[in-house]
């Protein structure tokens, strides 16, 4: 296969960035699309040109560090992670454009890559259990019902990736926020910090910039996971049960 | 809890949920009042009248007009000014737009901003022109809305204006009334269907009661 | 004098292990070690390089116990670390199945699995670990599979009869890895860690014999910044990546442990890889990685190949009878489920014979055909879908309908820094755990213990033996960057940044890593020899003569850089695959992972010999290229007596 490229290059943060265009040859359907860049990259080095920045890693679909919007799409066509697309969702010829996630909470970094810290703060703002080392009870002393232990396997699935931010047309992180809210909340070992919990996420998740959810879906379309869009109308109750009971003490 | 609530981006969706529900209410009860005026001007301005003394002998004459005006007003402004300052969040939260552009989401998503918009200013005009009359065309006469009903939809613009600001509300409610009870959290997987089905309905149902009115002065049916 | 030509130094002395019986070993060591007081512990300043599951859990319970923890990772979050893609289980003595499993067992399966070159004490004390694991994880929030009690489910994994690995779906490493990435997020949000995510170590500081800090580049801006405390934890994961192709993340390096290795620290049983049966082969030369199918598959896969050579016929073609369900024929009683050193040299030596299936011969058949039969597609699909549906998406077979084609792929190493019962290098202060030791495994780990492992060093081993270390080396005295030591450590790493980037040769730094990495599979792969191991050790110091004349590393050192990061951790895969080569060929024997053809049992086993090479190789830096100095830990196995592996 033989395919146009045009990627997004942006020096630094700080800089301004612009699409340019570029050919690759010799692209096998059973390249990973990831794959395909690395190709790209191979040239790029040895005309003695800057090759293209992109965060990957595991290269399997887990780590979420990989974060192309192709074609406008986060991830590409396919409803998976960029590392596990392959060129054979591609024809000969194609014209592939290749961007950043773009939010204000996530400034580019260079070319490709962004800068998703604010996941973390989200995170350290109360997406955890404090169940310090040495504490533990007997695993069995707490039996979780199973539909309730699938419930929050099914939102800790989240990998973190922001595929949700780039494809929401407002920048907002409700989708992973819920997604970890979700996950902790439905546990009884989550339920003694299950008000502090969703509030501070929600307001860390708001001092970072992210936008508001106007409810459109892209999020829960573009998540390779399939975290559902339902998960944020979860959240939503559990912040306004936590606003209520907050008040109440 | 006020300024948590008001403070918070989830707090605010939660502020245009509420404020739109009472809104919501009021224009079913709004659209039925509307129908009456398919049973002659005498059924209708006497509910017109009657607006004005409900509650009596409890509440004095308009008082609960009135009210509910009030409540009117401030669900209005709570909705508007929480959209005003949401949507300034959302824009700065995605400044710079995606080169590669694609359609996205459905109609009704896409266009409750200028929908919101389109209604706040028609409610502007739509007061203006059959409330206190100052835009009204002919001659207003207070205390015969029949005739004023008449009157607006006999100009062509009246006509325009109004049917237009009514196909804006259908789609407006008809993802602004999911979108509120997801945002109240009474959305789930088991009711997702069945909630985007009373939306639907409610949309299609008040869009065509209200249209229902200027079509019926245009064929002649009300005049 | 050539490199092969090592010299042996002093055996290892002390293994600081307590005496006693085993089970009482770790009791007693943790009442010896001194304790800090509490009040103490914020003036002690401790760094942990990795944020993996032995990274984060150490890095979140030392800041839990009042350190002050200054940890790194290379990637953009704490939570990418690369166990997040283990997908299979954790092991634990819970017996919660009442199937006869109990901490001996455990402990006996561990040993007897890693081929009687792992040390008593540590895995005893692993398998006595495991227990409390489970119960941290579950306080914790790690939504493990459960049953409709609500009670945890468990299933059997290779190599082990018992039911004893705990699971969460094929995601048990990213539930664990968030987990423990969740109490690190609450103690950085205390202000207890300090955390440089996208930052890479690249030397280790050592002063007066101590290892007092670290040079570490932020990969942001290209800065180059020593940190310093009173204690280093290496918790970087394991050197797989040597292989170029492998299971590992592309990131994953071997530079954090190879520099701390150059400054002192022992590195043991470096040939000691293990090659996991199960992943999907390869398609082509642009393979950048590879991907692991979940061993689980194996509890109701049937692998076989063809009994003819070269029969190219579609799998549903070739009747039954014309099928070898090899693994089944020559290990009746464990089958499928053999140890994954036996799985994988079985699929290599029936594709040597002609008999590999797919593109290259390079494969044999994972069929669910029976179990979907057995089972119905339902059941097969709740229990392996998400692993059914990514081998779908790479491979764009359908594995419902056409068996799977797998092959086995580098996937762990265990070997690693040499480490004593406390988990302390030979350089005092400076800690390895998890898959940057050698601690546990021996020759070849069990499915489902690296988890284990990584998690039992992290929350349970490290925070209560660095404890002693710390007691008893009060502090130092500051160290500054003026320090000569610090200067020197500077200017090297520096210098060798810069001659990265001022070669402007004209191959890439990939080019190289695929080169060795080749070199690496062919002659210290699934099986070695003697004159293979000469040839690669010939070779290796070539490569790296040919590296420094035409590597060719695009733009500067300080901007974000991502060629010049690839091209240093290259320099070390370059120096440390020559190490494996030489423990490969000093160690005249076959054991676990290391196959030596020289040394099999008439029907093609592994042959230990046990008079000569029942120890760990701990090998001593001593100079790029020249002959590093051997010492030997000899194992004694006074519970777990040593026999010939029998799966069958």
């Amino acid at each position: 296969m033989k395919l146009t490229l045009r990627v997004w290059r942006q020096q630094n943060a700080d800089a301004d960035g612009a699409m340019s265009t570029y050919e690759v040859d010799g692209v096998s359907p059973d390249m990973s699309f990831l794959e395909m860049l690395d190709t790209l990259n191979e040239e790029l080095i040895l005309k003695g040109e800057d090759p293209v920045a992109f965060d990957h890693d595991c290269r399997e679909g887990i780590c979420g560090a990989c974060s192309l919007v192709i074609n406008g799409d986060a991830h590409g066509p396919e409803r998976t992670t960029t590392c596990q697309l392959h060129m054979r969702s591609f024809q000969d010829g194609d014209t592939i454009d290749i961007e950043p996630w773009r939010a204000s909470a996530f400034p580019v970094i260079k070319d490709l890559v962004v800068d998703r810290s604010a996941f973390d703060r989200i995170i350290q703002a109360g997406g955890y259990i404090t169940a310090p080392t040495g504490s533990a009870p007997e695993a069995h002393a707490t039996p979780v019902p199973k539909p309730d232990a699938d419930l929050a396997f099914e939102h800790a699935e989240c990998i973190g990736c922001g595929a949700c931010v780039a494809a929401c047309p407002n920048g907002a992180a409700m989708l992973f926020t819920s997604a970890k809210v979700n996950h902790l909340n439905v546990l009884p070992q989550g339920a003694p910090e299950r008000e502090t919990r969703v509030l501070d996420m929600v307001a860390q998740m708001d001092e970072e910039g992210f936008g508001g959810c106007t409810l459109t879906g892209e999020c829960a379309t573009a998540c390779p996971k399939g975290i559902p869009l339902v998960s944020i109308t979860s959240m939503n109750k559990e912040w306004l049960r936590a606003t209520r009971k907050v008040a109440k003490r | 809890m006020a300024r948590t609530v008001w403070d918070s981006s989830v707090g605010k969706k939660t502020v245009m949920a509420v404020s739109g529900v009472i809104m919501l209410l009021y224009l079913v009860a709004h659209v039925i009042g509307n129908l009456k005026i398919f049973f002659g001007p005498e059924e209708f301005n006497h509910y017109g009248h009657w607006l004005r003394t409900v509650g009596e002998p409890f509440m004095h004459y308009e008082w609960t007009l009135w009210l509910i005006r009030v409540v009117l007003v401030v669900a209005v402004v709570a909705h508007a000014v929480s959209a005003y300052q949401l949507s300034r969040r959302d824009i700065r939260a995605r400044p710079s737009k995606y080169v590669h552009k694609k359609p996205r989401a459905s109609y009704a998503t896409r266009t409750m901003r200028w929908g919101g918009i389109i209604l706040g200013l028609f409610i502007v005009w739509h007061i203006l022109d059959l409330t206190t009359g100052t835009v009204h065309p002919g001659g207003f006469q207070e205390g015969h809305p029949y005739q004023n009903v008449v009157d607006t939809f006999s100009t062509w613009y009246g006509n325009v204006i109004y049917i237009v600001a009514m196909l804006a509300l259908g789609l407006h409610i008809r993802h602004g009334f999911w979108s509120a009870a997801q945002t109240l959290g009474v959305g789930s997987r088991t009711r997702d269907r069945a909630l985007k089905t009373v939306a639907n309905v409610l949309a299609l149902l008040l869009t065509a009661g209200f249209i229902a009115v200027p079509v019926g002065v245009m064929t002649g049916v009300v005049s | 004098m050539t490199y092969t030509d090592y010299t042996t130094g002093e055996p290892v002395a002390d293994t600081k292990a307590p005496s006693g019986p085993v089970n009482e070993r770790w009791d007693k060591r943790r009442f010896e070690a001194k304790l800090v007081n509490p009040a103490n512990r914020r003036k002690h300043t401790v760094i942990v390089v990795g944020t993996g599951l032995a990274g984060g859990s150490a890095g979140a319970t030392l800041a839990e116990q009042g350190y002050h923890v200054v940890q790194f990772c290379y990637q953009d979050s704490p939570r990418r670390a690369h166990s997040i893609a283990a997908q299979g289980g954790i092991n634990a003595a819970k017996n919660y199945r009442n199937d006869g499993d109990s901490i001996h067992r455990l402990f006996y399966d561990t040993v007897k699995g890693g081929d009687f070159r792992a040390r008593e004490s540590n895995v005893h004390r692993l398998a006595q670990i495991s227990v409390e694991i489970i119960d941290q994880c579950v306080a914790q929030g790690v939504p493990f599979a459960r049953e409709y009690g609500g009670l945890l489910d468990t299933r059997s994994f290779g190599g082990v009869q018992v039911s004893r690995t705990f699971y969460a779906r094929g995601q048990t490493g990213q539930q664990l890895l968030l987990g423990a990435y969740q109490a690190l997020s609450r103690q950085i949000a205390a202000g207890n860690i300090e955390m440089h995510p996208r930052t890479e170590m690249l030397d280790l500081i050592v002063i007066d014999g101590r290892a007092r800090g670290i040079v570490a580049r932020d990969l942001i801006t290209g800065k180059i910044d020593t940190y310093f405390a009173d204690a280093v934890v290496l918790a970087s994961g394991g050197y797989g990546n040597v292989f170029y192709l492998s299971t590992n993340a592309m990131n994953s390096n071997a530079t954090a442990i190879w520099r701390a290795h150059r400054r002192g620290a022992w590195f043991a049983n470096p040939c000691f890889t293990q090659i996991h049966p199960t992943c999907i082969p390869r398609t082509g030369d642009h393979q950048s990685k590879l991907t692991l199918m979940s061993e689980s598959l194996r509890n109701d896969g049937r692998i076989w190949v063809p009994k003819a050579q070269g029969d190219t016929r579609p799998a549903n073609r070739i009747p039954e009878d014309e099928r070898d369900y090899y693994l089944e024929r020559i290990y009746p009683s464990f089958g499928n489920l053999v140890p994954r050193d036996i799985a994988s040299r079985a699929a290599k030596n029936v594709c040597d014979e002609g008999r590999g299936v797919g593109p290259g011969g390079q494969g044999v058949y994972l069929d669910f055909a029976d179990a979907i039969k057995r089972m119905g597609r339902k059941a097969v699909e709740a229990k392996y879908g998400n692993l059914f549906d990514m081998y779908q998406r790479i491979t764009d077979e359908d594995p419902y309908e056409v068996p799977m084609r797998i092959y086995p792929a580098v996937h762990y190493t265990m070997g690693g820094l040499w480490v004593d019962y406390d988990l302390q290098t030979t350089i005092p202060g400076l800690f390895a755990i998890g898959e940057a030791n050698f601690s546990d495994h021996g020759a070849n780990r069990l499915g489902a213990s690296a988890l284990m492992q990584g998690l039992a060093d992290g929350y349970f081993v490290l925070p209560a033996t660095i404890n002693d270390y710390l007691a008893r080396h009060p502090h130092q005295g500051e160290v500054t960057d003026e320090h000569p030591v610090v200067q020197e450590a500077l200017a090297e790493t520096q210098d060798r940044l810069n001659l990265l980037l001022s070669v402007d040769g004209d191959r890439t730094p990939d080019s190289f890593h695929r080169e060795v990495g080749e070199l690496m599979w062919e002659f210290c792969g699934m099986a070695r020899t003697d004159s293979g191991l000469r040839k690669a050790l010939e070779r290796i110091p070539q490569i790296r003569e040919e590296f420094w004349r035409r590597i060719k590393v695009p733009g500067t050192g300080e901007e974000f850089n991502q060629s010049l990061e690839k091209a240093n951790r290259v320099v070390d895969y370059l120096e440390l695959a020559e190490l494996m080569c030489l423990d490969a060929l000093h160690r005249d024997e076959s054991c676990g992972g290391h196959f030596r053809e020289e040394s099999q049992t008439p029907d093609g086993e592994a042959a230990r010999k046990d008079d000569a090479f029942a120890y760990a190789a701990a090998w001593e830096f001593t100079g790029t290229g020249a002959a590093p100095t051997l010492h030997k830990e000899d194992l004694v196995f006074e519970y777990v007596h040593p026999t010939q592996r029998s799966y069958a």
